[in-house]
């Protein structure tokens, strides 16, 4: 099982509500975000294009946080969610400075937080908060793994691309371009 | 031209707008390690090599000070953890891929055997000192039976220990600054350099010992200077990502911070001086140590600084 996000670029208007739920759901702490939303514009005046997308951490298969992690509170889980145990974490910090997404951040309590994938509702069979509260429902989640899910369908009609590939993280959010 | 702006409003602390995750504990940290590996080096090598009356400087009154010194890296070490009262689980846990566990580990196992390594060569160096039992006295004497064994554990560990300063940042892909293999071998090499600065501190004026001390020091300035050529000269020659990142030091905002404060006061000038002792000029030693380990410390903090701004 492999799960992943595919992000619909062409849908995303912005409008910042992932952010938000994902705030709510996970409660976290006033000022910090889990998720954020990146707004490109490239070109050169007056021919520029904008994209916009809602970026969290990747759940890398390839994942420096990991690897680089002294006492194994990031972790790996079924299904290729990576996580932070609060109570294994020793706040060093090298799981930030070894992210190129620069996706994590100490939680106010000391410990590593980032985006879990809102596991405790994946595990119920639930879409994370961020999907589910999408009014352009332009986030998917699924198994990349099984290619008869959404997800799959999707990755394979549609062109797209994931960020900073040259990093080596194998990414798996995939934006829909 | 690609231009990012982030409009969530994100502004995690410590993460943007730029990385800032690890404050000036990290670099001292990192340069104290060094320092007394150069130092558990020198004298571990010179003890192998039957040579500690030739270097009383090196050998015996130099890592009188390096468990103190060790003893303040691992408090930095401590100090910059977020989640202190789980520092423990450093020691629950070996992860051969976490650069950092390595040098949790080699601190533990290192320095015992500094405190080990002090004590049984404090009284050659101060002829005066008396422990106050009898009983440390003779537990002390009957260690240095096992000299040569602590100098081979010494000698190993503090080469782990140098080089894991510089590792524990070129491990980390994400940030191009320090994605270079030579900055292992530039810390340790630094490390080096400093310790020779911090014995010709401790070596008798116009000793046999000091000469020879700066001879060395001049060479690892050289060695040095070679591997900050290649480290830049890797930047410029790279990826995109590089590239730019070399622009911190190279026009950018460490730019003169680099060029003045670790090339001329740290590495050009104390070598000039060295080359100027080393003619029987009277230089006094005191200058160039001092800008060497400043140098020494700059080159860590700069490092780790521009290391945190760059980014892919
Ligand atoms: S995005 Fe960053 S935090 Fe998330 S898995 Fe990848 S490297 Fe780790
Ligand atoms: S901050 Fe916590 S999760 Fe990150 S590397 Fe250190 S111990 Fe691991």
């Amino acid at each position: 099982m492999r799960y992943a996000m595919a992000i619909d670029t062409k849908k995303c208007v912005g409008c910042s509500d992932c952010v938000v739920a994902c705030q709510t759901e996970n409660n976290v702490p006033i000022g910090y975000c889990r998720d954020w939303v990146v707004e490109a514009t490239s070109g050169t005046y007056p021919d520029l294009s904008m994209e916009l997308r809602s970026e969290r951490c990747n759940h890398c298969t390839n994942a420096p946080c990991v690897r680089c992690c002294p006492t194994e509170a990031s972790h790996i889980v079924e299904g290729g969610i990576v996580l932070v145990d609060p109570d294994q974490c020793i706040g060093c910090k090298a799981c930030i400075a070894s992210c190129p997404y620069d996706a994590r951040f100490v939680h106010p309590e000391g410990y590593v937080d980032k985006c879990t994938f809102c596991i405790h509702k994946v595990e119920k069979g639930e879409d994370p908060a961020c999907v589910e509260v999408c009014p352009t429902k332009c986030m998917y989640f699924g198994d990349t793994d099984d290619p008869n899910s959404d997800i799959s369908k999707l990755l394979k009609k549609r062109k797209w691309k994931t960020l900073i590939p040259e990093a080596g993280t194998e990414p798996n959010i995939y934006y829909l371009i | 031209m690609i231009e990012e702006l982030i409009i969530s409003g994100r502004m995690n602390p410590e993460i943007d707008p730029h990385l800032h995750a690890w404050p000036w504990y990290v670099p001292t940290d990192l340069f104290l390690a060094a320092l007394v590996a150069g130092i558990l080096i020198f004298s571990a090598f010179l003890t192998l090599h039957g040579r500690e009356n030739e270097f009383p400087a090196a050998v015996k009154r130099a890592p009188i000070l390096a468990p103190f010194l060790l003893g303040i890296a691992l408090l930095l070490l401590f100090l910059d953890l977020s989640h202190k009262l789980y520092f423990w689980q450093l020691y629950t846990n070996i992860r051969w891929t976490s650069p950092l566990s390595w040098g949790a580990w080699t601190y533990l196992f290192l320095t015992p055997l500094a405190f080990i390594w002090a004590a049984i060569h404090i009284k050659t160096a101060f002829p005066n000192w008396t422990w106050p039992y009898k009983w440390i006295d003779t537990f002390i004497e009957s260690l240095k039976g096992y000299r040569i064994w602590f100098a081979w554990a010494i000698l190993g560990l503090s080469l782990t220990l140098g080089m894991y300063t510089g590792i524990l940042l070129s491990a980390f892909n994400a940030r191009p600054i320090w994605n270079s293999a030579i900055i292992g071998p530039l810390f340790l090499t630094s490390g080096l350099t400093s310790a020779t600065a911090f014995i010709l501190l401790n070596c008798p004026k116009g000793s046999n010992e000091k000469k020879l001390f700066c001879t060395v020091s001049l060479i690892s300035l050289g060695v040095q200077t070679f591997l900050m050529i290649h480290l830049v000269m890797g930047y410029l020659s790279s990826d995109l990502a590089q590239v730019k990142a070399a622009d911190l030091f190279l026009g950018g905002e460490f730019t003169t911070l680099f060029w003045i404060l670790i090339v001329a006061l740290g590495t050009l000038i104390p070598a000039y001086l060295h080359i100027l002792y080393l003619k029987n000029i009277k230089i006094p030693v005191i200058v160039p140590s001092i800008l060497i380990i400043l140098g020494g410390f700059f080159l860590r903090y700069i490092l780790v600084e521009a290391g945190q701004i760059s980014h892919w």
